[in-house]
């Protein structure tokens, strides 16, 4: 009895989970910028996963749970504790943005520049890096956001701005480099 | 600036997350104001941008196999139940095999008969029934040379209820073929012949095949003399039976 309800409930955490598997892996090599890292930590969270599979409420968001776990599973290990421990998380801080003649997105898109926008995406801190892939990459919705990295609102739509101006002015930069 | 307070929800209000109300209101007022609109066209090229450089990485082969056995669900079967299940199997994969073969032959035959109906109702439609008129299958049978790569007889109709309008080329399965047309108290009945070997029809359609339910004409084919016939027509089935029967008489 307990060996058919595990497998079945094996079998439903393969049905949501697996489909997931790309984008967890795409997302999990953004955060450690390593290939055998984002192995790791997308085998950790498939194992956490299907531990807690039991807690899992059916109905409610899978993917931000699934998410979730990934970025929590990153931010205890070495290489997240280190990323998390250069920089303040709640700075306020905006970068200065200079006047605009021919804005970075325009040459960017006319250049198809893919590398540049790459590199300005690696450069960000890991709390903003994460917060625009999970928004503009994944589209997941505020309330998915929120959820995923547990946060409010708020702080999502904060979060979100100043991710933006600093790519924004990240690329700006690179861009007078040439 | 003229549109600061728009300015700071304009990246709300593009990732789809501002109330309906304020949505409207932003549409409206980004549609006329120049200087919104452009800014919200460079953020949507910088989401697009975003999007196109994100999808940057890809698990290795190797390692999504791996991934894949450890979640799979590990079969729980004792050895006697594992029999059973190998048995079971073999039984699906035989009554699989058996009935895809059936379905694949059955839906290839009524494929042949649809495209036969099909070309005897364009005919009828068509503003030329026929290129060679004629009722004298002297002059019809000859037509047919160096258009076709093989010859045929056709039958001698005195003493019988039919007639013969004419013939025109015909294709099927990108062969040629004869088609005729002949009348029968103002029903159109259409014969086409073709070569067999040149056509590659299914198992299903054999020697004095009837067309499957689905096409509602009267149709008969058979093979005679390594040509392959179709008769076909809105006449009743006992008068495609009698045109079936002249042209095998004709032809043995």
């Amino acid at each position: 009895m307990y060996l058919a309800r595990l497998s079945a409930q094996s079998d439903s955490f393969e049905e949501l989970a697996l489909p997931l598997f790309d984008r967890l892996y795409n997302f999990a090599h953004w955060l450690t910028r390593n290939r055998e890292e984002a192995e790791d930590l997308v085998q950790e969270t498939y194992a956490k996963a299907l531990k807690g599979f039991s807690s899992f409420r059916l109905g409610t968001n899978f993917r931000a749970w699934m998410f979730r776990i990934l970025r929590n599973t990153f931010l205890t290990s070495r290489t997240g504790l280190k990323a998390t421990l250069t920089l303040s998380l709640d700075s306020e801080e905006e970068p200065e943005l200079p006047a605009e003649c021919d804005t970075p997105e325009t040459v960017l898109i006319e250049r198809s520049n893919r590398r540049l926008m790459q590199i300005a995406i690696e450069d960000l801190p890991v709390h903003f890096r994460e917060i625009l892939l999970l928004c503009d990459l994944e589209e997941m919705s505020y309330q998915e956001i929120a959820e995923t990295l547990s946060i409010p609102i708020g702080t999502v739509m904060s979060r979100l701005s100043r991710a933006r101006k600093t790519l924004r002015k990240s690329l700006q930069i690179q861009l007078r480099r040439g | 600036m003229v549109c600061e307070s728009w300015e700071a929800k304009l990246d709300t209000y593009l990732d789809g997350e501002l109330p309906a109300e304020e949505m409207h209101a932003f549409d409206v007022h980004v549609h006329n104001c120049p200087s919104c609109s452009s800014d919200a066209l460079r953020r949507v090229q910088t989401k697009r941008a975003i999007q196109v450089a994100g999808e940057r990485f890809a698990p290795k082969a190797e390692f999504r196999r791996r991934m894949q056995r450890s979640i799979a669900p590990k079969p729980q079967l004792s050895p006697g139940l594992g029999w059973m299940f190998a048995a079971a199997m073999a039984v699906v994969f035989v009554v699989g095999a058996l009935t895809s073969n059936y379905v694949g032959t059955r839906s290839g035959r009524g494929q042949v008969f649809s495209e036969i109906a099909d070309l005897h109702v364009a005919t009828l439609a068509s503003s030329s029934l026929v290129d060679v008129i004629s009722t004298d299958r002297h002059t019809v049978k000859p037509w047919f040379q160096g258009k076709i790569p093989f010859a045929f007889d056709l039958p001698e109709l005195q003493n019988s209820e039919f007639s013969l309008l004419g013939g025109r080329m015909a294709y099927l399965d990108q062969t040629p073929g004869a088609h005729l047309i002949y009348d029968v108290r103002k029903h159109h009945i259409s014969v086409f012949v073709f070569q067999e070997r040149s056509l590659s029809l299914p198992g299903g359609v054999n020697e004095n095949s009837f067309a499957p339910k689905d096409v509602s004409f009267n149709v008969e084919t058979w093979s005679q003399g390594g040509l392959r016939y179709f008769v076909i027509g809105d006449a009743s089935a006992a008068d495609i039976a009698s045109l079936v029967k002249l042209f095998k008489a004709d032809a043995s």
